[in-house]
């Protein structure tokens, strides 16, 4: 990003010949891939033009004045359709844009268009979307992840040099592991979630996904800081890109947690990130093995928080006020109606079992519980952290799985493994490629950091990405 | 009733803060603007809007709670209440479950003359729903409804009271000096025609003395103070009539028909809906500073009830008089600024609570320093009480000529000299002569009569003890 920065700073290149560029390659690859449920061409353009009018009078907002970028279509843009891939929000067109979306705005990013998702976020495979499955760009048979897959594919493909997703479970870093992306899920709070819909606010957060680490950095320092409509940003801290310091590897501590290295673990995957443990440690890192022994539980727990967070954010979808509405004799026929209609299966499942651990004689054994247990993951995270300053692992089990593999509701909810737990303890989880398998498929490594330490974790990943990068 | 059953009622009572803005987003509060005018995505509850408190909410929430003697909670934590209903914006409520902002606390109040006090069990904060409107008497009998969001979001606190309460009126009574405690503090307009005091409540019936709670039976739609009397009278004796005949009392919620004047069954226990509280992941916990909260009970004006004590034991009036200055804030007021220039409390509240509380419905209050000039003529026994009327409704008029100025120019100084008034007497009794022959025969309630034509003789401008005196000697001088 640096480069096209130079490019546009030298006027070597304008915003126009770059949104231009880009849009070509959407209409190359798009009928492919699918990445994308709204191109908005005319006002990419348009903001193109009025980019290129600042650098004209070197007036430019930013160094990335004019560089474009696509969202996830659960991303609140004003004017320009927020679907979430979902039937019942098809022609829903917000009147505001989310903070993030401004922030972007402020520093002069045109917006290509939006990305696919699972229906409301809700997956791990960008299958569940009413707007058809979106597809790996190293495989057309094989899913791009999920549920920021729209995004992750948009990146890979070279449809827009960078993207936003956002992470529940997974939802960014899975997705960039499938699709040899870099991908960030913050800290919680350091990004405000003003005008992201909600799929379970407690776990929610809006990260960067890019080509290169620094690329991922610089989009995130556009997007830390607190933000006065997002209550639980109160804490955040603003982020700078660090200068790239390979010294700080010797010395470092690098947790290694068994169970995350154990069945279920694709051998292919397992090597790969074992590999560059390994120019960690010969780069002077402290490999430290540790336990996260409660990482068992996080799939349950996630799963139970989720759902009934879900369950009560998707309530609104009730056909009053905006989206679509299937009429009834009285307001609940109505309500039954626009949201039997209105939703996909994953969705109706995870809204019945959200009801169900929030009713009256469930709750203490399931939501109560769960928080109980989550809190028992943070302690876990807390003493690591003890002894480690990052913990690296597998993004992912495996490498992309094949369309229409994962039957199973709870086979698909696994793909989450390793991801989880970052969400449940609200720290930043990075996941950068680190190599292909024997299908020349890409593999993901995670790197996870203590609260508001993404400046480590990004300076371990640019390290690890420039050796990586060197090897291959 | 009811000499075998005691009547049981506690009540919930919900009160829109006065809040500029709104209790999660910065929409005006304004009532009466045009429907949807005052909205945002917040309060529409737009996929992705998130709540932001409103610190005035949290503030007057404290001053309500303090004012009604409540513990205030440090730490405080809001939920979601999760129910679907067109006017509700989001599908569920902001409220505050499991952790209010205030606990237990109590209010003092009188019926008739004995203090009675009544629990606050606790005080949460929410938020108010839309409003619905029907095209039709009823959301079931009409072809469609449209909402108006203006309302919705608006900040209230419920307030909660233990079943302490034992007959309709003193529930009524109770409301009435909750209502005035939230107007002294400032916190609500407390308007129940427009819906910003509203009010639940719970009544049941048990046999005298049982320690064991009755079921009780919860009446809404209560609109004003007279509906939540009547509707607990009604209901208590339907509750009456069917013990009585060996049945028994339903759990279920049941509305007031105010035209019909009679509770109707809404819905019943088992149709009661899981709200499914928990936690809002939106909103981190309240932590208020204990120090903030004991400057805002500091900061807390007289309560009604403590002006009432005032008034009664510093200022001597009667538990009647000092009611009214209470109930009627605005001529509390007056009181208090008349005092200072005329320093006579008997005299200040005879005068407010006759004409003059008529003329000031209708034009507003006059200058204290008026009133005062005014009562000191009438305790000088420069004019009397009917001059002190005529010059009242010229101050009504004009405030520019103060009372002596007006006395002058009108000449309204009283006539007390006895000669003068001897002659006006002796001519009036010289003209009716057959009245004065039947009221020596008895006829004793045409004294007033004589007195009336005296002063009408005198245009108003008699001294009517002098008058008083002179008919007596007069009349009774001559009687059989
Ligand atoms: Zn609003």
């Amino acid at each position: 990003m640096k480069k096209l920065a130079y490019l546009l700073q030298s006027k070597q290149v304008s915003s126009i010949e770059l949104v231009e560029k880009y849009l070509a390659q959407i209409e190359a690859s798009e009928k492919k891939l699918n990445a994308l449920i709204t191109v908005d061409k005319k006002g990419a353009l348009q903001a193109a033009r009025e980019a290129d009018q600042r650098w004209k009078k070197g007036e430019n907002r930013s160094p990335w004045d004019g560089i474009p970028i696509v969202l996830k279509d659960n991303i609140s843009t004003r004017g320009m359709r927020t679907t979430c891939a979902s039937k019942i929000l098809a022609d829903y067109v917000p009147l505001y844009d989310a903070s993030v979306v401004t922030l972007l705005r402020k520093q002069g990013l045109p917006i290509l268009g939006k990305a696919n998702l699972d229906e409301f976020a809700m997956g791990s495979s960008t299958e569940y979307s009413s707007f058809g499955v979106t597809v790996n760009p190293f495989d057309g048979n094989r899913v791009a992840g999920g549920s920021s897959g729209g995004s992750a594919a948009a990146v890979a493909a070279g449809e827009t040099p960078w993207a936003l997703g956002t992470d529940t479970g997974g939802s960014i870093r899975q997705p960039a592991a499938f699709c040899g992306v870099v991908g960030l899920k913050p800290t919680y709070g350091r990004v405000s979630r003003y005008g992201v819909v909600a799929l379970a606010p407690s776990l929610d957060q809006v990260g960067p996904l890019a080509k290169t680490v620094e690329d991922a950095a610089i989009l995130f320092s556009i997007l830390a800081g607190t933000d006065p409509k997002d209550a639980t940003s109160a804490n955040a801290q603003e982020f700078n890109v660090p200068n790239w310091d390979d010294a700080l590897i010797k010395g470092l501590k690098i947790g290694i947690p068994k169970e995350f290295f154990g069945e279920g673990l694709h051998p292919e995957v397992e090597e790969a990130v074992r590999r560059a443990l390994q120019i960690l440690e010969e780069e002077g890192a402290l490999l430290v093995p540790l336990s996260l022994s409660t990482n068992v539980y996080a799939i349950d727990t996630y799963l139970t928080i989720v759902t009934a967070e879900a369950s009560s954010s998707l309530a609104r979808y009730d056909g009053v006020r905006y989206g679509q509405r299937k009429e009834g004799a009285d307001s609940n026929t109505m309500f039954a109606k626009t949201r039997g209609e209105g939703f996909g299966a994953e969705v109706k499942r995870r809204i019945m079992l959200g009801t169900y651990v929030l009713g009256a004689g469930h709750y203490e054994d399931f939501y109560e519980q769960a928080q109980k247990v989550r809190t028992l993951i943070k302690d876990d995270l807390q003493s690591a952290w003890e002894k480690a300053d990052l913990i690296i692992t597998p993004t992912t089990p495996t490498t992309a799985f094949k369309i229409g593999e994962k039957r199973n509701p709870l086979e698909m909810y696994l793909s989450d493994l390793y991801t989880a737990i970052a969400n449940l303890g609200g720290i930043p989880a990075l996941s950068l490629p680190c190599g292909k398998d024997s299908r020349s498929l890409p593999i993901g490594l995670q790197i996870m950091a203590n609260h508001f330490q993404e400046e480590l974790m990004f300076q371990a990943a640019y390290f690890l990405e420039k050796k990586l990068l060197g090897r291959a | 009733m009811s000499r075998k059953y005691d009547t049981v009622i506690g009540l919930e009572i919900h009160v829109a803060l006065l809040t500029e803005s709104k209790f999660l987003c910065s929409c005006s509060t304004e009532f009466g603007a045009p429907p949807n005018s005052h909205c945002c995505p917040i309060c529409l509850g737009l996929p992705g809007s998130l709540p932001a408190i409103n610190a005035k909410a949290v503030e007057y929430a404290v001053i309500a709670g303090s004012a009604l003697n409540c513990v205030i909670n440090p730490f405080s934590k809001f939920d979601r209440k999760n129910y679907f209903y067109p006017d509700l914006p989001k599908a569920y409520q902001i409220t505050q479950d499991a952790y209010p902002i205030c606990g237990p606390g109590y209010l003092d109040y009188y019926v008739q003359d004995k203090l009675e006090r009544t629990k606050i069990v606790r005080i949460h904060l929410e938020e108010e729903a839309g409003k619905l409107i029907h095209s039709g008497e009823s959301i079931i009998d009409s072809e469609y409804s449209l909402v108006d969001y203006n309302r919705a979001g608006i900040p209230l606190i419920e307030i909660v009271t233990a079943p302490d309460i034992t007959a309709p009126e003193q529930a009524r009574l109770f409301l009435e000096q909750l209502r005035l405690v939230m107007n002294y503090i400032q916190v609500s307009d407390t308007k129940m025609e427009e819906g910003s005091l509203r009010c639940d409540a719970n009544i049941s019936l048990k046999p005298k003395g049982s320690p064991v709670l009755g079921t009780k039976v919860e009446i809404k739609n209560l609109n004003s103070f007279r509906a939540l009397e009547r509707a607990l009278e009604f209901e208590k004796e339907r509750q009456r009539e069917v013990l009585e005949q060996g049945g028994q009392i339903e759990q279920e919620s049941r509305t007031w028909d105010e035209r019909a004047g009679k509770t109707m069954t809404m819905r019943s226990k088992a149709d009661a809906p899981d709200y499914r509280f928990f936690p809002d992941p939106n909103l981190p916990p309240l932590n208020l500073d204990p120090v903030w909260i004991e400057n805002l009970k500091k900061s807390l004006p007289e309560l009604p009830l403590e002006r009432l004590h005032r008034l009664k034991d510093q200022d001597r009036l009667s538990h009647y008089e000092a009611a009214f200055l209470v109930n009627y804030p605005d001529f509390g007021d007056l009181f208090e600024k008349v005092k200072v220039t005329f320093p006579e409390p008997k005299a200040i509240v005879n005068l407010l609570m006759g004409d003059y509380a008529r003329l000031a419905r209708e034009h507003g209050h006059l200058n204290p320093v008026r009133l005062g000039e005014l009562l000191q003529l009438l305790a000088d026994e420069v004019i009397n009480k009917n001059q002190g009327k005529d010059i009242l409704e010229e101050l009504f008029k004009t405030e520019e000529d103060s009372p002596a100025e007006i006395v002058e120019k009108r000449g309204w100084r009283m006539l007390s000299d006895a000669a003068q008034l001897r002659k006006v007497v002796e001519g009036i009794l010289a003209d009716n002569p057959d009245l004065v022959g039947r009221f020596r025969n008895g006829e004793n309630k045409l004294f007033g009569f004589f007195i009336g034509q005296v002063m009408r003789a005198t245009e108003g401008k008699a001294d009517p003890e002098v008058v008083n005196n002179l008919l007596r000697e007069e009349l009774e001088g001559g009687r059989n």
